[in-house]
């Protein structure tokens, strides 16, 4: 096994607000390979979208990264002069949002905005950094690049101006990709073509790829290793074909368990009892204790973080039966 | 494009149309020019006459009517006090408050636009707050005070500027202008300050509240993602996103501006249009009055139809669909 491309240690992400103290991310920690899909799942407010922002250092106040470090190739990123980091982002490593309508500016021309992006790292001429923007283009599948690229945002469909904004992740070949719900915003048909594509070309460029998702079900099919989120915290991670057919953390268990595909016809969706917990009050020890089934006095203290093999979870009382 | 020119152009010619009869009538409504116009000892006979060669004898609608026939031959009438023709008796004045105009408004974008950005995009900094807090001043200070305490100030205690008037000027195309030469320029100054002041804040406001919420969007997250430095999304993407209104403002201001500027006019003694209106108010000039509101009325819609131009040019959402 060769060193990550990324390695993640005790990430924290606090938010400074002023009804306290936010733990939107609270030591997170995972690596990846180059060439590899990790998926990033959790429910809104888990941490992962603030986990992805972070790895960039797109973190605005209130919000600060309070310790861990984020070691890209070696060099890590958390605290960085802001020069160093511009330096990094969108070279070495990029980010795709989530509605591309409003990722893309919409009063600028696709050509403006990716010379702008080309330019941000090489000192190429307009006529250079043009045709690299149309050669990104013609790789995400985007017909008769040449003439549109001087067309505007509103002008592309949902799925073309997602593949305008994966161009302009793409365009200095990136070692790092991180794809922040990305096809949320598209039409069923559209996500799965986008999904299938991206997994390529990460695989064609070599590049690692996290894909932050809420729907288990989208990044099952993708991902080579998975790692679910609740309140600020990895608490299972793994290959996806283990997590998904045995899971260990009651949480993954019950979204499983939560799934439309795997419910039986005519009969309520299981669900999970309770809500997210505030980020701002967390309760101590396991933050999924109130809603746990297996729970006891032992989960008021951290979880230990458990390891087999390849996989790892935070739990006192895991599920070590296989799921039904 | 074209189609949608002559869309507005008719549009124009039907304001133009009801804001002539408006202002005929508002005017007809303020008083009777007559007992300004001949002197009260002045008998029977000579009173009827003069009522006569007016056309102040008729009735509302046909002094209109007549009006509005001459006006299509490009006669505005006669003042009544100068006794020259309204048209070029405005325009010997129309420089004077162009020039004034022209530099405190486009002083006040250059300005103000940058203070402005700046504040939005560090608003917690000393710098930005001491921004807003002139922006505050320059919103709720009076002008004239401005004005006086500027004369006090840079005429009278220092010297360094001059008080009033046009200073020395240059001919172009037949009239004079002031900010061809070091004097005119120096006369222009107070006033055009004075002037921006509240534009300026305006701008400052406007910018301020459109990069604050620009900074915070998708947008410059996706951009900064992507490695740009801020000075490009600043200069580049945000600029861009916050001139529709800026222009809407530009518009808007340069407008009333040239047609309004009577209290600074008033102030520093300058001898533009401003300060006519209120003269031909006084002296219930009435063909001045009418022609200068009319032509007010098409200055706005000449200039509403360059800012509907430049958005085109601005915003490329809004070139489809028009016409």
């Amino acid at each position: 096994m060769t060193a990550p491309v990324l390695a993640v240690d005790d990430l924290a992400t606090h938010f400074f607000t002023r009804a306290g103290v936010a733990k939107a991310v609270d030591g997170v920690s995972f690596a990846i390979q180059r060439g590899e899909v990790l998926g990033l799942v959790g429910e809104s407010g888990s941490g992962k979208s603030v986990t992805g922002f972070s790895l960039l250092g797109l973190i605005d106040p209130p919000g600060r990264i309070v310790r861990g470090s984020v070691k890209l190739g070696g060099e890590d990123m958390v605290g960085l002069s802001r020069e160093r980091l511009r330096a990094l982002r969108g070279k070495r490593i990029a980010m795709i949002f989530q509605d591309p309508m409003m990722t893309l500016n919409p009063v600028l021309s696709i050509a403006q905005q990716m010379t702008l992006a080309v330019h941000a790292h090489e000192k190429v001429s307009q006529a250079e950094a043009r045709e690299r923007a149309i050669r990104a283009l013609i790789r995400v599948g985007i017909p008769a690049a040449a003439r549109r690229i001087d067309d505007y945002p509103h002008q592309f469909s949902g799925g073309m101006r997602q593949r305008v904004a994966i161009a302009m992740a793409l365009l200095h070949g990136p070692d790092v990709i991180v794809a922040d719900e990305p096809t949320t915003a598209l039409d069923v048909s559209i996500q799965a073509q986008i999904l299938t594509e991206m997994r390529e070309l990460a695989r064609e460029t070599g590049a690692a790829l996290i894909w932050i998702s809420h729907d288990l079900a989208t990044v099952s099919s993708l991902a080579d290793r998975i790692a679910v989120m609740y309140a600020g915290r990895i608490v299972e991670e793994g290959p996806t074909a283990r997590v998904l057919r045995d899971p260990r953390h009651p949480y993954t268990r019950g979204l499983l368990g939560a799934l439309p595909s795997r419910a039986v016809p005519g009969q309520a969706l299981p669900q999970i009892p309770g809500a997210t917990p505030s980020l701002l009050r967390l309760p101590p020890g396991c933050p999924f204790s109130p809603r746990c089934p297996n729970a006891d006095d032992a989960c008021r203290t951290e979880p230990p973080r458990a390891t087999e093999g390849a996989r790892a979870w935070r739990c006192h009382h895991p599920v070590m039966e296989r799921a039904a | 494009m074209l189609g949608f020119v002559i869309q507005r152009l008719m549009q124009a010619a039907a304001v133009m149309l009801v804001m002539s009869a408006l202002v005929f009538i508002g005017v007809y409504a303020i008083g009777n020019p007559i007992d300004v116009l001949i002197s009260p000892d002045a008998d029977q006979h000579t009173r009827a006459e003069v009522i006569a060669r007016f056309g102040l004898d008729r009735p509302l609608w046909e002094q209109y009517a007549t009006f509005l026939g001459r006006l299509l031959q490009g006669d505005m009438g006669r003042s009544f006090v100068f006794g020259m023709p309204v048209l070029s008796l405005i325009l010997s004045r129309l420089p004077a408050t162009l020039e004034l105009t022209l530099l405190a408004v486009i002083s006040a974008t250059l300005i103000g636009v940058p203070l402005g950005m700046y504040a939005g995009y560090k608003p917690h900094s000393p710098v930005s707050k001491a921004i807003m807090a002139l922006s505050v001043l320059g919103f709720s200070v009076p002008t004239f005070w401005v004005g006086i305490l500027l004369i006090f100030g840079f005429a009278v205690q220092l010297g360094i500027l001059p008080a009033g008037g046009r200073g020395q000027t240059v001919n172009v195309l037949g009239v004079g202008w002031s900010f061809l030469t070091l004097d005119g320029l120096k006369h222009l100054a107070l006033p055009a300050f004075n002037l921006s002041l509240f534009k300026m804040s305006m701008m400052i406001r406007l910018s301020r509240a459109g990069t604050r919420e620009i900074m915070l969007s998708d947008t410059v997250k996706f951009a900064r993602a992507a490695g740009l430095s801020e000075r490009v999304i600043l200069g580049r993407h945000v600029l861009k996103l916050i001139s529709i209104p800026i222009v809407t403002v530009f518009g808007l201001e340069l407008g009333s501006t040239l047609a309004f500027a009577v209290v600074t006019e008033t102030i520093f003694s300058w001898p533009g249009v401003g300060k006519l209106i209120i003269d031909s108010i006084s002296t219930l000039d009435r063909p001045v009055m009418v022609a200068y509101l009319v032509l007010v009325a098409f200055l706005f819609i000449i200039i509403n139809l360059s800012v509907d131009l430049v958005y085109a040019t601005l915003d490329p959402r809004l070139r489809k669909g028009r016409g």
